[in-house]
């Protein structure tokens, strides 16, 4: 085995041995579960109810995962010295990084997987039809975490758990804003909050561009096109997040 | 091809934000020679620590070099000969010992059976074979102790480097590291490890260096640096010793201790011990014991940190 899967999947260990998981798995379960409740409340659109209510789920415990549990990998090690004999070992620190990264993504993977079939089981039992936009959706939501997990590993080289969770989250909240980011920028003519807020349009992630799930409930095509530009970005913009990361990573003290 | 090899090396740590500056090791040149076991001796907060994190790249000097194996430490590759036990070691609380030891095997490459193997080896050296199949969680600190020393020799290193391995142990578990230590040297291992308690350092060490305030103040064989023979001081006590013969005794430079019907006189010359051997025969003491006093480590320790003080 070599050295990143070894470690990707000793984390992928420990965030299975994590309780926090399974708390949160559980209610994301519940609350797709209970949409079956919430629409019968409603006439009409019973499906467009369940639909929504069960990709926001998967979306919103996802992050809630891919922040709460990512977090902890990489700054909860350098806390908790648990990274001291890690770096002793014959490991690149790089390597670890990515090991670790890999770790949390194939968590989510599972995650998001157990979710998505609570989701469809949700779906059959209410009498809908399946149909594959939201498995695109679902994709995308996978997407977006990859993303997010990128930042959270990359805050959590230089700060403490607690910063690099609030930090995430920050972007997180802006990422999804970058659109008015755009037209605020646009508003303010040529000035220097101009400059500043179109730099931030293009240096933080664009989230939005991994929702596609109103078009996936109320049944708008998803373009394949649409999803292979998307993908890419999210993996380009991963990617010199990671790479960052690594730079950072590789010439810290572990104090 | 000397297994550990340090030239000027210096890490000076930034505080805060401010211009304030420690230096944790200043321009340390260190020699470790194959086979031996070193002890590397300071108070707290010598620099002991922060060497040893320099040498397996955990911190990055602020000048100096140093080479394992003749190989420069910045090459990673050079770790797969290196074992290593932290201060006050953490592990994976989530893993049980058998699969801590795995996950690190694997690190190195190891796998299979003959990983296995070692493991059974290491957990018998270390006494935990009961406790193989509980999580880290549960472990005392003696028990932590033990585990970090077997994950330190799970790739059969050539160079062990064990900061503070003693510390948190019983008298037991002293002994049975000092045994291990021992062992390993037997098998042609190098040993570097640091420590402040010095009568397992005279009992295993070959060589020792002092560390005093980041500064390197003494380095050599242990009977070397204190002397065999130089007798410091003697202390003789005498029973029923006539008042003019203590007297006498204090006359010669002896500092007199009274007891009850017992004087303990204490000389710093031992040359003067057989004039207050005849003082007692001549004023009808009774000697009930004479006990030289030799140069020890921990004399020799104190007197070179004796600036530092107490903080
Ligand atoms: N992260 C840090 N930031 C600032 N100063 C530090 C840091 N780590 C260590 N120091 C300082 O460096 C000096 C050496 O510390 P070190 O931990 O190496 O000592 P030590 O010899 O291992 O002590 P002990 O016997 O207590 O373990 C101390 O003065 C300490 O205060
Ligand atoms: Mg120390």
């Amino acid at each position: 085995m070599n050295r990143i899967t070894v470690i990707a999947l000793n984390t992928f260990r420990e965030t299975l041995r994590d309780k926090i998981l399974y708390n949160l798995v559980f209610f994301g379960l519940l609350l797709i579960g209970s949409s079956i409740l919430l629409s019968t409340l409603t006439i009409g659109e019973q499906v467009k109810i369940i639909e929504d209510i069960g990709l926001a789920s998967i979306n919103l415990f996802g992050v809630i995962i891919a922040i709460f549990v990512g977090i902890g990998l990489v700054s909860k090690e350098i806390e908790k010295r648990t990274i001291f004999t890690i770096i002793a070992k014959p490991v690149p620190r790089y390597l670890f990084l990515l090991g670790k990264y890999s770790g949390l993504a194939l968590t989510l993977l599972v995650n998001v997987g157990i979710m998505a079939a609570g989701f469809f089981l949700t779906i059959l039992v209410s009498k809908a039809g399946l149909h594959l936009a939201l498995l695109k959706a679902i994709g995308l939501i996978f997407m977006e975490l990859l993303v997010i997990t990128a930042v959270a590993v990359m805050f959590s080289t230089f700060t403490t758990p607690t910063l690099s969770a609030t930090f995430t989250l920050a972007i997180y909240v802006i990422g999804h804003l970058t659109d008015d980011l755009k037209v605020l920028g646009a508003k303010m003519g040529e000035s220097l909050t101009k400059t500043i807020l179109d730099g931030l349009y293009y240096l933080l992630p664009n989230l939005d561009y991994f929702n596609v799930k109103g078009q996936a409930v109320h049944g708008l095509p998803i373009e394949p096109s649409y999803l292979v530009s998307a993908a890419t970005y999210g993996i380009a913009y991963s990617t010199m997040l990671l790479i960052l990361a690594c730079l950072i990573f590789q010439r810290r003290d572990f104090k | 091809m000397k297994p550990l090899r340090v030239e000027g090396l210096t890490k000076e740590f930034r505080l805060g934000l401010g211009r304030q500056r420690v230096m944790a090791l200043d321009r340390l040149d260190l020699e470790v020679e194959p086979g031996e076991i070193f002890g590397f001796l300071g108070h707290n907060g010598a620099g002991k620590t922060t060497t040893i994190k320099l040498l397996l790249g955990l911190l990055f000097p602020t000048a100096g070099r140093a080479w394992i194996l003749e190989r420069p430490i910045e090459e990673v590759a050079v770790k797969q000969h290196v074992g290593f036990l932290p201060e006050s070691p953490y592990f994976y609380e989530y893993l049980t010992a058998e699969e801590f030891l795995t996950f690190y095997g694997q690190l190195f490459g190891l796998g299979g059976q003959s990983l296995v193997k070692k493991i059974d080896e290491l957990l018998a050296m270390v006494s935990l074979a009961d406790a193989r199949h509980l999580p880290l969680r549960k472990f005392s600190k003696g028990m932590l102790q033990r585990i970090g020393l077997a994950q330190a020799l799970i790739n059969d290193p050539q160079v062990v480097i064990l900061d503070e391995p003693m510390s948190g142990l019983d008298p037991i578990g002293r002994r049975d590291v000092r045994d291990i230590i021992l062992h390993l040297k037997d098998e042609g291992k190098t040993i570097f490890f640091s420590t402040h308690i010095l009568p397992d350092v005279e009992m295993i060490c070959d060589r020792v260096g002092i560390l005093v305030k980041g500064q390197l103040r003494a380095v050599g064989a242990v009977h070397e640096l204190v002397g065999t023979t130089a007798v410091t001081s003697v202390e003789i006590l005498v029973e029923r010793l006539a008042e003019v013969g203590i007297r006498k005794a204090e006359e010669l430079g002896g500092k007199v201790v009274r007891r009850g019907d017992q004087v303990l006189i204490k000389l710093d010359d031992e040359h003067k011990v057989d004039q207050v051997l005849d003082l007692i025969r001549r004023h009808a003491g009774r000697l009930v014991s004479l006990v030289p006093h030799k140069r020890s480590l921990e004399d020799l320790f104190l007197k070179e940190t004796a600036e530092v003080g107490r903080t």
